[in-house]
Parts: structure tokens; C-alpha cells; sequence
């Protein structure tokens, strides 16, 4: 065994079950989830399975074999997740975390299949989020699945945003899209003439309805607007050529063709008429922002569950990688445990499950944030209409006395006990707007992170996986589809916004004031974490976190080798990168925060409890891992930026003028002796220099960074005495016999 | 007839792809990790509660109880799933479900709690269990709840019930040679011992389960533990049926291709 036997102690005996997860991403108490988990994860290992196990991947038209994926989400439950229980639904209440709940267990066999299931909800999230009550009953009703007894087939959706101008942009500003106004007869409803051409358009090759932004192209309509389109209203409702996609080809995606007429009563959220203008209520943006910000959670949970299902395969292909051959005889070391006698296919491995559960318990965590902030944004805009506050410059204003409270709020909040003004407290947690802004602050940030690091990370880290099975990773063979699962990560990393969008929201989000004050309360939280669970790797993430704060205030105020200003949006080499470093920071404190609910909490449940020693001495390593993992990858992005944008010294001019020149030195060496030892820059009495770019750049300026650097640096002692461990339980894990979904 | 009261009895077993690997526990054999395992509703059990379910759905005015005796937390998690398949009331029995407890003291428990159900009537009374276990099959364990709960209209390897229209039930068991024996019985109360029925699984059905989960959850909330252990047994030795993997993946293949292969392969031996 290549691992060093160090540890005694209890260690992972199984691979956690549902009742680990359960804890964890915190729904031992939500029996509805429990059994949605249940049902889908029985459609997804069957039905999904099945049909990726009989090639219905290798076809990019939606054929009658894939439409089976559609009466098996109706069936499991996977379609109602999205309706209230009047509309057709089981689950009462805001529904971000149920959605994130299936789409995992989809994503765990075919993300494709899961985006399908998602595409749904996403076309009828316009209606949710910002429909008329007449639109919302109808197509939440209609969309539902038949109920016993019912013949009827639910209608599906599409949603429409992206067009083919320019190229194949997601530029949501810009719309081809056209609405005009066909006829209006007075004293009727207009009629609304649309035009709109669709670009990837996903459920395309089934949607009864979709969802379509376009734009204004008539006087007598205002602005842009998102409007229902029906496959049965007059004119073209041509689905488009299927799209040649390499990736998810479980869900359908064409570029269709609209020319419609359609009553004014489609524009979602309705509208007004003002001076014979049709004023929509909702522009085409202000409705996307309300959709996007719910959806993009489960496309980052999708790569982190696919991670996670590598774990057993792997496992299982290391293991058995050389029974059969002459050498390895039953009892043997190679025999039991092939390839992982080997400890760098257990580190890898180590690295594929951390990153799977750090993105999974980040997205979980968003998920369920958004849960809680969806009634109070409900209660927000309520109070928002009632002080007559529509939008704009005016909520901007009322929300800069808000977020002073919340900053209150946070502050008192972090407080201990015997020190808080528990007065003052209560009185700031019963305004919904205070609460609403540290909630949708944290939102802001968390959403675009789940999006951005599980899904561009977790691309980078299935390859691994792909690698860790060999030659059979890139087969059709391969257990789990792992070689699908690569590919498809590339596709999740790009839709619903690419990268560079979350990048550009959360270089955005994260200079909000409220979030910074929780940011800094949550550096405190994870030392205090630290001291009574030191193993975590809270400590070095509490280091990594503070440098990352340090970064940023210094390039708010910094300024380049040239005098411009670091930190502003167009300068997308200093945001991004922070925003990289901030999502790899939110990934790992969430997965901390969820080991220590596991500890916490699983002594309550006699399953958990039973292995509960070795699980949490495991997820503890784990943890550690990530963190230090993440500690890596932030100390050397703020390192690039802190010190980057500044000029090095050269052998000319200041540069050469901060030097010791060798007759000075030799002149000192009377009054301080020893000291030419110590000068690194001496220019020698013919003028010739040390070979290198230049005097050592000295950062005087920044010596706090190179403080707090160094110390993080120390911070991951311990960090792959973790790994260490956390590998030697991988090659003693008990697995089941076989995966329990066909390849 | 308006309608039977069917209890089915059934609790859970390991995961079958799961690695099972006796072991020697504190009070005698058990699996190793077995608490920890997933599990899944005993499919001789799953049997008879589905064919129960069919039953009551097509005889108005019954009802199905599911009578479970497993650890309380293992239970629940299989609730999960088979709480969506079929409308059922669970009483639940917090104890041991391992296949190496004492089918005495399991049929006695099984027998207490059955006749605790609130209303329960031995004149519309149907008992059913799987007539074999995915776990270690005693063989014995349901044939004593019958006889502690007075019913001695037995039968055992059903794959069939049909009510007839003058109140019996004909029964169809199974006997050697791929044969049915068919019986009649004068009507409840009877015990069934299932063998795989006729029903595929129901699909799940989360309004189902939204329902079953109004009386699962304090079912399992207010289960009380059930004193069952090994009783006086004593095992000499434990070991796993021995079991020949040989998997080849094939893609293509005509199914009379396969099964004149298998025939080939099982006549080696």
C-alpha cells in the first residue's frame, strides 16, 4: 500500500447513503424532498440510463426513444417539482432547492436528461416569476401532468431568448426579436404581430408554448417585453433545424422560426395602455434577471453531481484494473487493490470527490438560500408598490438606508451573546427589507459563484476523472458514462450564461457593502470553526478569505504602473480573476459548513451515527483538501494581481539608482561588516549587473500582502498529511458489487 | 363482500448489489455495515404489498396496512420510495430486520402489532408476506404469525388471488415442475405467503406519497421497539451462497444467440 498506514483511528467504511446526505445539504426534516429524491433518482437510473445505454445519444433529432424521457418526468415527479399543489404540484412553497434536488440525481447518470427536465421549468419561470395571475394558473395548470383519471398530455415549454444576432451572441440586451401591432380595433385587445428567430433553443423539438424576449418595432408599443407564443396560434411556429450538438444530446435544441399573431394578453406580466401606447409591465430584461437568478443554481449542481458519481466507478475500475492477469493471484495486494497500491490515482481521486462535494454543497446551499429570499422578495415588492416605489433610481435610494441596517444588522448578529442589543436585533430582523437585502446580498454573489466555479471547474476536474479510468474513460463503455459526463461539463459551463457573465455579475456583487460586512463576520465564524474542529481546514480558508479581502481593498484604491485605476468593469483582468479566486473561497466554506452539520447533527439519526467517527474523520480531510486547494489558487491569484500591475525595476535609471554599487559596499563593509552578503542588487564598478530582469521589485508598499501571504502559506501545514489519510480510506471504502444503473 | 383488511408484513433488506459479508456481531452473526448500507423493501415482501394494493383497488371498501418491524431510521429512508407506489398505512416495529433474528420472536412481535390495529376484523382479514426473504429466509417466520393470529388458512408460493362472486378466494400456489395448485378458500381470514405475483412494480407517484406520508411519518414517529433478538439460536457458521461472477458486456446480441449460451454455460457444471 502506498499510502502510509498513519492512521488508526475509524475511517470511512461505506460511501455515504441518502441518510448522510440528508444531513449534510439539511433535509432529514422535508419527507416531500426525501421521496423526490427517491423517485427521480429511480427514473434517472432506469429510464435515463437505458437510454444512453442504447445509444440514444448518438442522434441530435428528438426522436420518439428520447420522448420517453418526457412521460418518465411526468411520471417520477420530476415535471410537477416546479407547480404549487392547486396548480398540479406536490411540493407547497418556494421550490429552488427541490429543482436542485432532481436535476442532481439526473445529472448523476445524463445531464442531458436533466437539462431537459430543467428547460421546462425554465420556460415557465417567466410566467413564475413575473406573469399575470391568469397566465400563471393557466400554463402552470396546463403544464402540469394529467392527474388520475385526466386525459390529457401536459403542454410543454421553450424559452426563447438567444437569436443569431449578432453570430450567436447571449447578449441579452440586444434583441432581434420584433412585436408589432397587427390590429386594434377599439375597444378590443391588440393584436400582436411577432417575429423572432431562436438560436440553440432548448425543448424546441416538442414545446407547445414558449416564452419569447423581443423587441418593440411599433410606436404603439413601449420597450421590450417577453411574450407567449403557442404552437397552435396563426402564422409560422417552425421548430428549426435540431442542432448538431457534441453534448447533452438527451435534451433538444433547434433554432427556430416564429411569425405569429397573438393577443396582447400573452406579454407576460401584462401590460398597460397610456396615450395610446401599450406599455408592457415588465421589460424583456427585468424578467430574465427575476428567471436567471433562480435557474443557474442546478446547472452548477449538474457538474458537481456528475463528479460525485465518478467516486464508485473509479473506485471500482481501480480495484479490479489488474484481476484476471497471471501476475495478480487472488489474496494478493494487486489482486485486491490494484491499481490503487498506487498513491497518485488516490490523490487524483481524492481531488475529484472534494470538488464534487464542495460544488454541491455550495450550489445546495444557494439553492436553498434562494428558497428563503423568494417569499421576502414577494414581501419586498409588496412593500416596494405600497410606498408607491417603482424601480429605478428611487428603490436605489430607498435600498442605500436599507443596507446601512443590514450592515447593522450583520455586525450585531456576529456579536457574541452577552455583548448583542438583542433589542436592536429583533427590531431590524422584523423589517423584511432588511432581511431581503442580506439575503439577496449573499444571493448575489453565491448564484454566479455556483454557476461559474461547478461548472468551469468541475469541466477541468472530470477530466481527471475521465483520466483516472484509462482508455475505457473515453469509451461509450465506460461505467457511468464518464467520457459523456466530460463533454457535457463544457456545455453546462457555457449555457444559462458563460462564464464571463457570472464573472461580470460577481465582479459586481461582490463590492456590495452588505455582503462584505456578512464576508467578514463569515472569516470570523470559520475561525472560530478552526479552533474547535482544527482539522477542517477552516483555519487556512479564514487565511485565504482574509487575504482575498485584503486583495480587494487594495485594488479598489490602487493604481497601476501607469496610474490608472485597478479595480473598475472594464478592466476585466483584475475583477475576473477575483471573482475566480472569490468562488473558490464560497465553494470550500459551504463544504466546511456542511461537514460540521454532518458532525453535528448526525449523532441524531441511528443510521449516520453508527459510522459517524470514521465518516466525519473523513469529510474532515476532505474538507481539508478543498481548502487548501482553494487557499492555493487565491494566494496565487491575489499574488498575480497585487504585485502584477506593478512596473519591475530595470538596470536603468531608478532601478539602478536603488542598487549598491561594489565600491559602496566595499566602503560600508568597514562601518557594517558582513553586509555585502546581504545586498542581492549590486552594480559592479564597470557597470555590470547580477543576470536577471532587474533589481528585486522590494513591494514596500505591500508588505501587509506579503505578511498575510506567508502566513497562509504556513496555514497549510497539515493540509496533505489529510490528503494522505483521506487516500487510505478510498482503498478501504466498502463498495456495492456493482453500479446500480446499466453502462 | 365490503371490502378486506389486508395487512401485509414485510420489512427491509440490504441493497442486493450491495457487498454482503457476514460477520460476527456482539450477539451473533450480522452483516458487516449492514446499518449502513441502503435498502430496499424485501422483494417477496414487495410482492405481496403490491398484489395487496391491486387487491384493495379493486375491492371497494379495503384497505392495506403495511406492518414493518426494522430499525426505525433504515425504515423510514425505504419509506421514501415505496410510500409512492401504492396507498398502504404503515405500522412500524423499531428492531432488528438482519436475517439471523429468531422467527419465533419476530412472528410473535408481528403477531402483537397486528392485532393492535385499531378496527381490525378477522372476517374481512387477509395476512400477506413474502414467501421467501431477500435477507436469510427462515421459512418458518410467517406460518407461525399465523398460527398465533389463529388463521390456519395458509398458503404459500401464491402467485395469484381472485375474489370470486360468491365471497371465496381461488388461490394459485406454486407447486413443482412450473405448475400452479389452484385452492379455494370460503373467504378471510387467510394468510398468503407471496412468491413474485403477477404486478410489475408500480411506478412511483409522488401524490401518493404526499398521502402515505400524512400516516407513515407519525407511524414511525410513535413506533415502539419490539423485543426480537437471536432468542436461543445458535449459528455454527455463516456463509454467503457461493456466487460465480462472469460479466461480459454485449452489445447486439440475438436474445436466442444468448439463451442458447447460457443453456451451454449452465451445463458445464
Amino acid at each position: 500500500m502506498a499510502v502510509p498506514a498513519s492512521v488508526a483511528a475509524e475511517t470511512l467504511r461505506t460511501l455515504p447513503g441518502d441518510d448522510v446526505r440528508q444531513v449534510m445539504w439539511r433535509f432529514s426534516d422535508r419527507y416531500d424532498l426525501q421521496m423526490l429524491v427517491q423517485s427521480v433518482r429511480s427514473a434517472a437510473r432506469s429510464t435515463v440510463a437505458r437510454l444512453v445505454a442504447d445509444g440514444a445519444r448518438n442522434s441530435h433529432e428528438w426522436t420518439p426513444q428520447k420522448n420517453e424521457l418526457l412521460k418518465c418526468f411526468d411520471e417520477c415527479g420530476a415535471t410537477g417539482v416546479f407547480m404549487e399543489p392547486h396548480q398540479g404540484g406536490f411540493i407547497e412553497g418556494p421550490k429552488n432547492f427541490a429543482m436542485a434536488l432532481a436535476t442532481f440525481e439526473l445529472a448523476w447518470v445524463d445531464a442531458g436528461a436533466a437539462t431537459c427536465g430543467l428547460a421546462s421549468h425554465l420556460a415557465l419561470s417567466p410566467i413564475h416569476e413575473r406573469g399575470t395571475q391568469e397566465q400563471v394558473d393557466k400554463y402552470m395548470s396546463l403544464a402540469a401532468p394529467a392527474k388520475p383519471g385526466e386525459d390529457r398530455v401536459p403542454l410543454r415549454g421553450a424559452f426563447a431568448l438567444t437569436e443569431p444576432i449578432p453570430y450567436v451572441g447571449v447578449d441579452t440586451g440586444m434583441l432581434g426579436g420584433k412585436v408589432r401591432v397587427a390590429e386594434w380595433e377599439p375597444g378590443k385587445e391588440p393584436i400582436l404581430a411577432v417575429e423572432k428567430r431562436g438560436r440553440f433553443i432548448t425543448n424546441m423539438g416538442f414545446a407547445n408554448f414558449v416564452a419569447a424576449a423581443v423587441d418593440s418595432a411599433d410606436e404603439r408599443i413601449k420597450g421590450s417585453c417577453m411574450i407567449i407564443l403557442e404552437d397552435s396560434d396563426p402564422g409560422t411556429f417552425d421548430r428549426g433545424t435540431p442542432t448538431k450538438k457534441l453534448v447533452h444530446q438527451l435534451s433538444s435544441t433547434s433554432d427556430p422560426i416564429f411569425s405569429l399573431r397573438v393577443p396582447a394578453s400573452r406579454i407576460i406580466g401584462g401590460y398597460a395602455v397610456k396615450n395610446g401606447v401599450i406599455v408592457p409591465k415588465y421589460s424583456h430584461d427585468e424578467v430574465i434577471a427575476a428567471v436567471f437568478k433562480h435557474t443557474r443554481v442546478p446547472v452548477g449542481v449538474m457538474t458537481s453531481a456528475k463528479l460525485l458519481s465518478a467516486v464508485e466507478p473509479v473506485i471500482r475500475y481501480q480495484r479490479g484494473r489488474f484481476r484476471g492477469a497471471e501476475q495478480a493471484k487472488p489474496g494478493s495486494m494487486r489482486y485486491e487493490l490494484g491499481l490503487q497500491v498506487r498513491q497518485d490515482v488516490l490523490h487524483r481521486l481524492v481531488d475529484v470527490w472534494a470538488t464534487g462535494e464542495a460544488g454541491s454543497s455550495l450550489g445546495f446551499a444557494t439553492a436553498r438560500l434562494f428558497d428563503e429570499l423568494d417569499p421576502l422578495e414577494k414581501e419586498k415588492t409588496a412593500i416596494l408598490a405600497q410606498k408607491g416605489i417603482a424601480g429605478g433610481k428611487s428603490e436605489f435610494k430607498l435600498f442605500r438606508e436599507v443596507n446601512q441596517r443590514a450592515v447593522e444588522l450583520v455586525k450585531l448578529r456576529a456579536k457574541p451573546e452577552a455583548e448583542r442589543d438583542e433589542k436592536r436585533v429583533a427590531e431590524l430582523e422584523a423589517d423584511p427589507l432588511v432581511r431581503y437585502a442580506v439575503l439577496d446580498s449573499a444571493s448575489g454573489v453565491l448564484c454566479p459563484a455556483t454557476k461559474l466555479w461547478c461548472t468551469g471547474n468541475g469541466a477541468t476536474v472530470m477530466r481527471e476523472a475521465v483520466s483516472l479510468m484509462g482508455g475505457y474513460g473515453i469509451t461509450e463503455d465506460c461505467p457511468g458514462f464518464l467520457g459523456n459526463k466530460w463533454m457535457d461539463a463544457q456545455l453546462e459551463a457555457t449555457y444559462e450564461g458563460p462564464e464571463a457573465v457570472q464573472r461580470r455579475q460577481l465582479s459586481v456583487c461582490m463590492t456590495n457593502e452588505v455582503f462584505l460586512a456578512q464576508y467578514e463576520t463569515w472569516i470570523k465564524e470559520l475561525r472560530q470553526v478552526a479552533s474547535v474542529k482544527p482539522d477542517t481546514g477552516a483555519c487556512e480558508l479564514a487565511s485565504a478569505m482574509t487575504l482575498w479581502l485584503y486583495t480587494y481593498k487594495h485594488l479598489v484604491v490602487a493604481t497601476d504602473a501607469n496610474g490608472e485605476k485597478l479595480f473598475q468593469g472594464p478592466r476585466q483582468g483584475v475583477t475576473f480573476p477575483l471573482s475566480d479566486a472569490l468562488s473558490w473561497l464560497m465553494a470550500a466554506r459551504s463544504f466546511v459548513l456542511d461537514v460540521l452539520e454532518l458532525e453535528r447533527k448526525g449523532p441524531e439519526n441511528a443510521v449516520v451515527a453508527e459510522g459517524l467517527p470514521g465518516l466525519a474523520h473523513f469529510y474532515e480531510d476532505l474538507a481539508h483538501v478543498q481548502c487548501a486547494r482553494a487557499a492555493g489558487e487565491v494566494g496565487r491569484i491575489c499574488a498575480e494581481l497585487v504585485y502584477g500591475y506593478n512596473k519591475h525595476p530595470a538596470w536603468e535609471g531608478e532601478g539602478r539608482k536603488a542598487c549598491y554599487a561594489a565600491q559602496e559596499l566595499e566602503e560600508l563593509e568597514d562601518v557594517i561588516p558582513g553586509i555585502g552578503s546581504y545586498a542581492v542588487d549590486v552594480i559592479g564598478k564597470d557597470g555590470s549587473h547580477p543576470t536577471k530582469a532587474g533589481p528585486c521589485a522590494s513591494c514596500v508598499s505591500v508588505q501587509d500582502f506579503a505578511a498575510l501571504r506567508t502566513k497562509l502559506d504556513g496555514c497549510l501545514t497539515g493540509s496533505r498529511l489529510a490528503k494522505d489519510r483521506a487516500a487510505e480510506a478510498l482503498a478501504k471504502v466498502m463498495i456495492p458489487e456493482a453500479l446500480d444503473y446499466p453502462a | 363482500m365490503s371490502g378486506y383488511q389486508i395487512v401485509v408484513c414485510g420489512s427491509i433488506v440490504p441493497d442486493p448489489l450491495q457487498t454482503l459479508e457476514p460477520v460476527t456481531g456482539p450477539s451473533g452473526p450480522v452483516l458487516k455495515n449492514e446499518l449502513m448500507l441502503p435498502a430496499v423493501l424485501d422483494p417477496w415482501a414487495g410482492h405481496a404489498l403490491y398484489e395487496a394494493a391491486n387487491l384493495a383497488a379493486k375491492t371497494p371498501g379495503s384497505k392495506v396496512w403495511l406492518v414493518s418491524l426494522g430499525p426505525k431510521a433504515k425504515v423510514q429512508q425505504v419509506m421514501m420510495a415505496v410510500g409512492q407506489k401504492v396507498p398502504f398505512e404503515l405500522v412500524a416495529l423499531d428492531g432488528p430486520a438482519g436475517g439471523f433474528v429468531d422467527a419465533h420472536e419476530t412472528a410473535a412481535a408481528l403477531a402483537d402489532a397486528v392485532k393492535a390495529i385499531p378496527g381490525i376484523d378477522r372476517t374481512k382479514l387477509l395476512v400477506f408476506g413474502g414467501w421467501e426473504s431477500a435477507s436469510r429466509g427462515a421459512g418458518a417466520t410467517l406460518q407461525i404469525l399465523g398460527e398465533r393470529l389463529e388463521i390456519h388458512d395458509q398458503f404459500q408460493g401464491v402467485d395469484q388471488i381472485a375474489p370470486q362472486a360468491d365471497g371465496s378466494l381461488e388461490i394459485l400456489e406454486r407447486v413443482e415442475g412450473g405448475q400452479h395448485q389452484i385452492s379455494v378458500v370460503a373467504g378471510p381470514p387467510a394468510l398468503l405467503g407471496w412468491a413474485t405475483g403477477n404486478l410489475p412494480e408500480p411506478r412511483n407517484n409522488p401524490q401518493v406519497g404526499m398521502a402515505n406520508m400524512r400516516g407513515i411519518m407519525p407511524a414511525l414517529q410513535k413506533s415502539k421497539p419490539a423485543k426480537v433478538g437471536t432468542g436461543d439460536l445458535q449459528y455454527l457458521a455463516v456463509t454467503l451462497p457461493k456466487a460465480q461472477r462472469e460479466t461480459r458486456v454485449v452489445k447486439n446480441m440475438p436474445t436466442d444467440e444468448i439463451a442458447r449460451e447460457i443453456v451451454e454455460w449452465i451445463s458445464k457444471d
